[in-house]
């Protein structure tokens, strides 16, 4: 849970904090708890990643203990509890991803950011992740970027994807 | 023209619009479930038609409902298992993208007929593109009076939650969902107790799968008598069937059950064949766990007669010479295929989505990501294979639930089928890590 950035304290923006107690409102009384993986959502999504501060905040706002929040965060693979790159490029390595030419590409794609696994590049645009199975077998390889879904790669298209996100 | 109960309208162009649905007969069952009929004749004729879950466990829809506990004053709850994240699978991906009132009528409707007030779909988090349309079409329901209080003036209250999960493959596990729902880590639980007696909140819960959930209005509408006769014996209806690797044309595929396993993969209607100057060499069924059968076994049974889609014949003959259809994830191999290195592949997604709170799941599944990664990449030993099938073997049925079964089950039966690659592996490792090295020694392709 280290991290590099300076710490700051985390709030909601207003129209996210109303979208949060819509979303604890969801679930029966003394139940709130359940809106803790779709919160984290939220946050991620106004940080850019999972921070510690943010998990705290989303522990004071549903009320339970932080190290609650902390066991969950890090038990899922979509929470980014360091920081991330612009851009956050989730990557499919499963079985039929693979039989479509998946780690070839993904090679492509390592040598054209010119980073590994796991790293962000060094203006900070790009983060590269490896995912399993995204649910997209019949068009793979794929990887993700937020919510878009990119299908069918190849080397060429993972050009053109890249340069269009660099500019 | 075979049957379509699922995918008949999803190519109509705007058929994910309420107004769309509504014109090509949607929620006509919401209509006659709430007004004319009564819970009970609801499970009634969802049991009539025999509709097997659809998430890959195969267990009987309307059986499950009748086990739902009905404690005086304690809410009931309906879940949609929307987790799909086994490797080979997408078609509920498909389905909910494309047509997503069709999933929200069948909760309606179920929900209706199990007494439940507030329902769930629990979504998988990577999915958040279809959780907006999802969203979107319940705003929608919802603003025409098929949602929330008082529908349609029948007195019935539903109100229904998308959840999105957080990227694990464990919370496809029904308890483990459940966990995850409640805001935990989604480790399963311990059965019994059982969801439909204490579920959500410690209240009776029936979890089901998408795609049996969709197939609830089409009940409805035409009566469980209608879905059972199509099909073959207890493999009752429709089903849909994600096709990818090697064939012609990879997608999603609606098939009336029994549909010879030969003519699904190579009719045009379907995938269309193997892709061109290529021959078949392996099967997986029905999503990444299930036994991987070599060609021949694939499309026979081993009295000769033709394998079909159907529950029983893909598992004719128990691992030993068969499969399982499972979630309907159909994964086709050619010969260019490693399976060394596809089951290593499988054993990395398995440990990697451990949820590790069973010790011969959580150590198993690095074991034999491990032995399988030496010998892919020319570090096998001679005993390694014996200690492949041991580990698989000790994994198997140890767990709290069946990821370890799921775990061990490619492993064993690619030991089971193609031993001889896993030895050549061994006895060849400078050959064998040559880029795109694969065994071609005397497998049967067809």
């Amino acid at each position: 849970m280290s991290t590099t950035v300076e710490n700051k304290p985390v709030v909601f923006t207003p129209e996210r904090l109303t979208k949060a107690q819509e979303i604890i409102a969801n679930y029966p009384e003394g139940r709130q708890k359940s809106a803790l993986l779709p919160l984290l959502h939220l946050l991620q999504e106004q940080e850019g990643w999972t921070s510690p501060e943010g998990m705290d905040y989303v522990a004071r706002l549903l009320g339970i203990q932080p190290i609650e929040v902390y066991e969950v965060a890090t038990f899922y693979t979509m929470y980014h509890i360091d920081p991330v790159g612009k851009h956050v490029i989730e990557y499919c390595r499963t079985g039929p991803c693979c039989l479509m030419g998946g780690e070839e590409v993904y090679a492509h794609l390592k040598q054209r950011l010119g980073i590994d696994t796991g790293q962000t590049t060094v203006d900070g645009q790009f983060t590269l992740k490896e995912v399993e199975c995204l649910a997209a077998c019949g068009m793979g390889p794929v990887f993700q970027i937020r919510e878009k879904y990119y299908m069918n790669l190849t080397n060429e298209r993972v050009d053109e994807i890249i340069d269009e996100l660099s500019k | 023209m075979a049957t379509k109960i699922l995918t008949e309208h999803i190519n109509v162009p705007g058929i994910e619009t309420f107004d769309v649905y509504r014109k090509q007969g949607g929620y006509t069952a919401v209509e006659k479930a709430l007004k004319t009929m009564t819970p009970e004749a609801i499970v009634e004729e969802v049991k009539k038609a025999g509709v097997r879950g659809r998430g890959g466990a195969g267990f009987p829809m309307g059986m499950k409902w009748s086990f739902l506990a009905k404690p005086e004053g304690v809410p009931r709850y309906l879940v949609c298992n929307a987790d799909e994240s086994e490797p080979g699978t997408f078609k509920d991906h498909y389905l909910m993208k494309h047509i997503p009132h069709l999933l929200i009528e069948g909760m309606i409707v179920s929900s209706f007929a199990l007494g439940a007030n507030k329902s769930f779909i629990y979504v998988r988090g990577e999915l958040m593109y279809v959780i907006r349309i999802l969203e979107k079409a319940i705003a929608e329901a919802k603003a025409k009076g098929f949602l929330g209080k008082n529908i349609l003036g029948t007195g019935y209250d539903l109100e229904l939650v998308v959840q999105p999960g957080g990227g694990a493959y464990i919370c496809g596990e029904e308890t483990a969902l459940l966990e995850s729902l409640e805001g935990k880590r989604g480790n399963p639980r311990n059965k019994p107790p059982f969801p439909a007696v204490k579920g959500l909140y410690q209240c009776p819960t029936v979890v089901n799968n998408v795609e049996s959930i969709a197939t609830a209005a089409w009940i409805v509408n035409n009566g469980g008598d209608a879905y059972a006769a199509i099909g073959i014996g207890r493999s009752t209806g429709t089903k849909l069937i994600s096709a990818s690797g090697h064939i012609n044309k990879p997608g999603v595929y609606e098939i009336e059950l029994g549909v010879p396993v030969e003519d699904f993969i190579y009719a045009d209607e379907w995938c269309g064949g193997i892709r061109p100057g290529h021959k078949f060499k392996a099967l997986v069924a029905g999503g990444s766990s299930v036994p991987i059968l070599p060609a021949n076994l694939a499309l026979t049974l081993a009295n000769g007669d033709k394998r079909l889609m159907t529950y029983e014949s893909l598992s004719d003959g128990g691992f030993a010479t068969g499969t399982m259809l499972g979630s309907g994830g159909f994964i086709v191999f050619d010969e260019t295929s490693c399976i060394v290195r596809n089951t290593w592949n499988f054993s990395r997604f398995y440990h990697h989505e451990s949820c590790g709170q069973c010790s011969p799941c959580r150590e198993g599944t690095g074991w034999m990501e491990k032995v399988l990664h030496r010998i892919e990449y020319g570090h096998g030993h001679q005993q390694d294979i014996d200690l492949l099938v041991d580990v698989a073997k000790k994994i198997e049925g140890n767990t709290i639930c069946p990821l370890g079964d799921a775990a061990a089950w490619p492993v064993a039966s690619a030991i089971r089928h193609f031993r001889d690659e896993f030895q050549w592996h061994i006895d060849n490792p400078s050959e064998a890590t040559q880029p795109g090295a694969v065994y071609r020694g005397d497998m049967a392709l067809v």
